[in-house]
């Protein structure tokens, strides 16, 4: 090998290195039997992890994500697709506004949307409320489900659901046995990252959640301005394997996809 | 389909997002142009300013009316927020006002109130500089707000100057934005092109692995990562100790609480969202143009900035752009590793819409911010025909 290229494989290495090796870093101090965050560690310990799920502080903060994650998920997935069913292959200056309407969360500043909610949910007592994060989180989730399932259904072969009605199947049945499943993975796709945007936000969670909504990252914001304990890197440790679990979910659908595009394909040329 | 299906489908997202994401917004915005307080407390008092101009001696009824409205006002309650809002342009007028307020809700009756009677309260208050900014204040709309988030001010006759040197804070706080962001997106380049470039030359198989390297980092909470960075960098953090250790270094380096770890954590942030973009540029040249470069006499270096940077740009280009649209918007990682020094635009905004309670700088802020970030981003989307937004 020439030495330029072992340089630059080298360089390539250090920049990965710099993506992974912070991250993984602070996962043996979870496990340390001291308070202090340093190597090497003086002996292991599962402490950190016991006053983690012991006090209700942390597991109160995950539930609460969880729920407030999956209810904007779940309302941003049926906005979001059915919106992607009336503007798939249309054209014309309303539809492109509607599209732009429906990706603009996406670019605006997020602290623009908090601030923006928080004056505009505090009249309607919305702050400080359930509801109000649910709200807040599908604003942003909307435009993480409309790009995938948009380009699904546009690439969908409107004769799939002609055949299912002409082999009598009624529009109802049709859309759920046949026009569903062959979207289901870009569907999927969405919402992993819908649930995503709103689980890993903090700064709406700032200006809407009150006292009562206190939320995963919302916590660990606070904890990061007070001092760092241990008991902070065994909180990330739990975040890290739970993000972890969604990203292989997310490439099993995305295989689940191109595979499905894949037969797709073969079937187009095989006919 | 027919059409009334389709508007049907369409309705629900439209409804949803224009009442939870674009009135709270125009809303939002508006408050850079509105001025409520004034109008409120001193309605009368605008109406007698009406054909009065700096310069001119105000007519008697002007301190009648004021003498009146502050009466009102004060027992409304509508005066201390007047008064916040003058003090912005008349500072010290906060006070002065509430104890004129005071002082003229115990006059006798017959007192008459006129230009003598408020000048043996406080001169400030007869004064042009006083008046022409309640008249101003007081239309219902003015531009104070937006010409304060560009470090500039109306003079008493109502022209535009800078405003005073000590007052100049926010165009500085716009340059340092785009510096900081502009430094994230030059790290995010020199350190991704590489590894974007180095995934298309492995197999198919190598270039997945690698791919999890660089997604694994990206899926991980932003929380997460800047814990990471809190530990390592931090004065007794991983970092130091071990320097120490090896003895490269004797006293701590500060790589926290300064704009070294805002850099740093961003470009950590921030490095997945160029990889993915470049790496979908450079895919798609063709390898045989390097060959054929090769094969017509070019070297290596000759080849890769003449035919390989080239073909590379729209993807350098779109990905550059995204990264820097992006961090400009930056306002958790800045305030959780950064200094006093190395706050962005986004923390102004919310300091001014919490904190102190400035509401009409802050929105005229979010403004500047919100004009910046979608300026790029069209020169974005022109840049990449179209596919600016995409998630892989």
């Amino acid at each position: 090998m020439q030495p330029w290229k072992i340089v630059y494989r080298i360089a390539c290495g250090a920049v990965l290195v710099f993506l992974l090796l912070p991250i993984l870093a602070v996962i043996p101090l979870s496990f340390s039997s001291s308070g202090f965050l340093s190597y090497p560690l003086p002996g292991l310990s599962l402490r950190w992890y016991e006053t983690v799920l012991t006090s209700g502080r942390w597991l109160d903060a995950f539930i609460n994500s969880l729920k407030i994650g999956l209810s904007a998920t779940a309302l941003a997935l049926l906005l979001g697709t059915m919106a992607s069913f009336g503007l798939a292959r249309r054209r014309g200056f309303v539809v492109g506004a509607i599209k732009l309407l429906a990706l603009t969360p996406m670019i605006v500043p997020i602290v623009m949307i908090a601030v923006a909610l928080y004056f505009f949910l505090a009249p309607l007592q919305l702050t400080n409320s359930f509801a109000g994060m649910v709200i807040a989180h599908t604003v942003i989730a909307i435009p993480f489900v409309v790009i995938p399932v948009l380009a699904a259904v546009e690439q969908l072969d409107p004769n799939l659901a002609r055949a299912a009605a002409a082999c009598g199947a009624r529009p109802l049945t049709a859309f759920f046995r046949v026009t569903l499943p062959s979207i289901l993975p870009a569907v999927a796709s969405g919402a992993l990252f819908a649930f995503a945007a709103s689980f890993d936000d903090v700064v709406i969670a700032l200006f809407i959640a009150g006292p009562d909504q206190r939320t995963l990252p919302r916590e660990m914001f606070s904890s990061l301005r007070e001092t760092i304990t241990p008991e902070l890197t065994a909180v990330a440790t739990i975040m890290m394997v739970f993000s972890t679990f969604l990203f292989m979910l997310m490439r099993y659908m995305q295989r689940r996809r191109r595979r499905l595009i894949n037969v797709a394909a073969q079937g187009f040329v095989s006919a | 389909m027919n059409l009334s299906r389709t508007t049907l489908l369409v309705v629900p997202v439209v409804g949803f997002l224009l009442i939870f994401f674009f009135v709270p917004m125009i809303w939002f915005a508006s408050l850079a142009v509105r001025e409520v307080e004034v109008p409120r407390a001193l309605p009368q008092t605008v109406a007698a300013l009406r054909d009065w101009k700096p310069g001119q001696t105000p007519p008697t009824v002007v301190f009648d009316a004021l003498a009146s409205d502050l009466k009102t006002a004060r027992s409304s309650g509508t005066l201390a927020e007047a008064a916040h809002r003058i003090n912005y342009e008349v500072p010290g007028v906060r006070s002065l006002l509430l104890r004129a307020g005071r002082t003229v809700a115990r006059a006798p009756a017959e007192t008459t109130f006129d230009a003598a009677y408020f000048t043996s309260i406080d001169p400030l208050l007869t004064s042009d500089a006083f008046l022409s900014v309640v008249k101003r204040a007081g239309g219902g709309i003015s531009d104070y707000y937006i010409l304060s988030s560009l470090d500039l001010q109306r003079t008493t006759d109502g022209a535009i100057a800078q405003a005073p040197a000590e007052n100049r804070l926010y165009l500085d706080v716009l340059a340092r934005t785009i510096k900081i962001a502009a430094t994230v997106t030059l790290c995010c380049l020199l350190m991704g092109f590489p590894v974007a470039v180095l995934l298309t030359t492995v197999s198919e198989k190598a270039a997945d692995w690698l791919m999890i390297l660089v997604l694994l980092p990206f899926w991980t909470s932003l929380l997460v990562r800047t814990t990471a960075w809190v530990v390592l960098l931090q004065r007794e953090g991983l970092i130091n100790s071990l320097l120490m250790k090896i003895g490269v270094i004797s006293e701590p380096l500060a790589m926290i609480y300064n704009r070294t770890g805002v850099i740093i954590a961003m470009t950590h942030v921030l490095l997945p969202f160029m990889i993915l973009p470049l790496y979908g540029a450079v895919r798609a040249i063709p390898p045989g143009y390097m060959r054929a470069a090769a094969s017509l006499g070019a070297r290596p270096l000759t080849a890769f900035i003449r035919i390989y940077l080239p073909l590379a740009a729209p993807g350098i280009a779109a990905g550059s752009l995204m990264v820097f649209i992006l961090s400009l918007g930056y306002y958790i990682t800045p305030s959780l590793v950064g200094g006093a020094s190395d706050q962005m635009l986004s923390y102004f905004v919310a300091t001014y819409t919490t904190g102190t309670g400035n509401w009409g700088l802050a929105s005229a802020l979010g403004l500047l911010l919100l004009a910046s970030t979608f300026l790029l981003y069209l020169v974005a989307h022109r840049l990449s025909g179209g596919r600016a937004i995409s998630l892989s």
